[in-house]
């Protein structure tokens, strides 16, 4: 499975891969990483329907999280549409509201539950 | 009983005392005189009375106008202080001396009066017209004194009034100064209440800053400290990997070197994430204390970044649907410049903030996606000077609120939004505090770019 991961913070490249060295090795993730909103936008149309779940931070300088899934959701229509989850670190409600307005699949808070993103990765397969 | 000669003289004379006490008012001047002087008629009587009883031919001689004479005289010249005497002096004197020479000539040389008789009358009646112009004199001097006693008396009169005015005015002046003075208190008052009010307001709008940042500090924070446990909990999963495949048969050298490798630079990343949170708390901390007023060496990019960010995260943190791209051209060979970090860092701060604010403003007038709100900024050095420059393509300034923006409590935000002490404390940052220049360029409608300048 083609996982993008779209974060500010260039450690988070280091954290996924260590985190799921595991699953990397054996095959079962493919990890690709952007650190801007611009980037991951460019990623996908060089990859297109490749990349089956994007992981994206909401909270980023330039493109947010937020206009980035827009994007997403507006370009990308060709089926079937990436799963998008929003990682942010503001975990209130009316953010939550507004990333399933724009059609995020789910939301999860930082700092990550590694183990939380693990079962909701399997119950996507 | 035969009546004696001279009682016309004697008349005359007692008239002349009654005159003289009368108009001389001997009764007030010389008052032991004047008794003497009110006996003078009774006197009078009994020396008719003793002429008539001892058959006396004349009682008028000469040594009767001497005695006369001189004690009336006297008494005259007693009272020659007051002017008008002086006059009467001159016409009695004269008067008693011409009678008294008269007398005696007749008593003691008859024949040689008889003989000149005309001579003698002549004199007499000579004498009595001196007599009564010195006398007219006398009373003409009497009244112009009289005049002038009144007109001094009104002088008097008038004088009082004006002293009674001039106290009333006094009274009237020390009430009105008194007033004044109280009123100076109050002013004073008041303006010893509105320096502590402006005191309490700057640092109102300093803790309003401080607390602007917080949000944005929060959000710093959480990012390194989310890295700092999740390495930390990897580089645990990693040494159990470790073990277990230390635990094999078969170890693979190999792996174990990667695991040791990913260890080491987990560690590395756990420190660095740690100590930016460390700094940024150190940030928050002297941004919150009162400058030490000695200028560091700083450097001036890390700064600007590290304010960037926190004013980013703090207007995000207040508005969520708030987003801008941020620019940052930071001159790399900029050294470190010497600043007072926590004030230079407010100003930086004010200037983000209202830098985002404008943008924001902005994207709210024209929510298309056409309009990208941008916030830029830009370190340069120059041989003498270092440059900082913060643009946005915001709203922009109006050119006549321009000239305004740098004036303490001039806000365009609306009540309870802004202090309006930001860009005022931040102009005196840079002038008074770094011998620096802070100036605007804008456009309205186009964006607005802030130049500080500071000299090395």
């Amino acid at each position: 499975m083609k996982i993008l991961v779209v974060d500010d913070e260039v450690d988070i490249k280091d954290l996924f891969e260590q985190r799921f060295r595991r699953e990397i090795r054996a095959g079962e993730y493919n990890l690709a990483f952007a650190t801007s909103g611009e980037e991951a936008l460019t990623y996908l149309q060089g990859h297109a329907s490749e990349v089956v779940l994007i992981l994206s931070d909401i909270n980023m300088p330039g493109m947010s999280g937020f206009e980035l899934l827009r994007h997403i959701r507006s370009d990308f229509t060709s089926p079937p549409p990436p799963v998008v989850m929003m990682i942010t670190a503001y975990g209130d409600s009316g953010s939550h509201e507004q990333a399933v307005t724009l059609g995020a699949d789910d939301f999860l808070t930082k700092p990550l539950d590694f183990a939380v993103l693990k079962q909701k990765l399997r119950d996507l397969v | 009983m035969s009546v004696p000669e001279g009682i016309g003289s004697l008349v005359i004379v007692s008239v002349i005392v009654q005159y003289l006490r009368k108009f001389l008012d001997t009764k007030n001047r010389v008052p032991k005189w004047d008794k003497l002087l009110a006996q003078f008629w009774p006197f009078v009587g009994i020396l008719y009375g003793i002429g008539a009883v001892l058959h006396i031919k004349d009682i008028t001689t000469w040594w009767f106008w001497a005695g006369a004479g001189t004690f009336i005289c006297y008494v005259v010249w007693q009272i020659r202080n007051f002017r008008p005497a002086r006059p009467v002096l001159t016409a009695l004197a004269p008067f008693f001396a011409v009678m008294f020479l008269n007398s005696l000539v007749a008593a003691i040389a008859p024949k040689f009066h008889k003989a000149n008789n005309d001579y003698f009358e002549s004199a007499s009646t000579f004498i009595y017209l001196w007599m009564a112009a010195f006398l007219y004199v006398a009373k003409r001097q009497k009244k112009s004194e009289e005049l002038l006693h009144l007109e001094r008396q009104q002088e008097a009169e008038a004088r009082k009034l004006i002293e009674a005015r001039r106290s009333e005015l006094e009274v009237l002046v020390a009430e009105r100064t008194a007033e004044i003075m109280k009123q100076k208190n109050d002013l004073e008052k008041a303006l010893a209440d509105l320096k502590s009010t402006q005191v309490q307001l700057i640092q109102s709008e300093k803790m309003a800053s401080l607390g602007e940042l917080t949000a944005g500090i929060a959000h710093e924070i959480q990012n390194p400290l989310n890295f700092v446990n999740n390495f930390s909990e990897v580089s645990a999963e990693l040494i159990d990997e470790l073990d277990e495949e230390r635990k094999q048969p078969s170890r693979d050298p190999e792996l174990e070197a990667e695991i040791l490798a990913d260890l080491k630079q987990n560690l590395e990343k756990i420190t660095h994430h740690g100590s930016r949170a460390a700094s940024i708390v150190r940030g928050m901390l002297q941004h919150s204390r009162t400058s030490t007023g000695q200028r560091e060496p700083t450097d001036l990019n890390s700064l600007t970044d590290e304010y960037l960010r926190l004013a980013y995260h703090g207007l995000r943190a207040k508005d969520k649907t708030f987003n801008a791209t941020l620019v940052s051209e930071l001159d790399p060979s900029l050294k470190p410049v010497p600043l007072l970090a926590q004030d230079m860092g407010r100003v930086l701060l004010n200037l983000f903030t209202n830098a985002f604010y404008a943008v924001h403003q902005r994207q709210k007038q024209d929510p298309s996606a056409n309009f990208k709100p941008t916030v830029t900024v830009r370190t340069e050095s120059t041989a003498n000077q270092v440059k900082i420059t913060v643009s946005d393509n915001g709203t922009g300034i109006p050119n006549e609120v321009k000239a305004k923006i740098f004036q303490p409590f001039f806000t365009t935000k609306p009540t309870g939004e802004g202090t309006g002490l930001g860009l005022s404390l931040a102009y005196d940052i840079v002038t008074k505090g770094h011998s620096g220049n802070l100036t605007v360029e804008s456009q309205e409608g186009q964006g607005t770019t802030f130049i500080i300048t500071l000299p090395l």
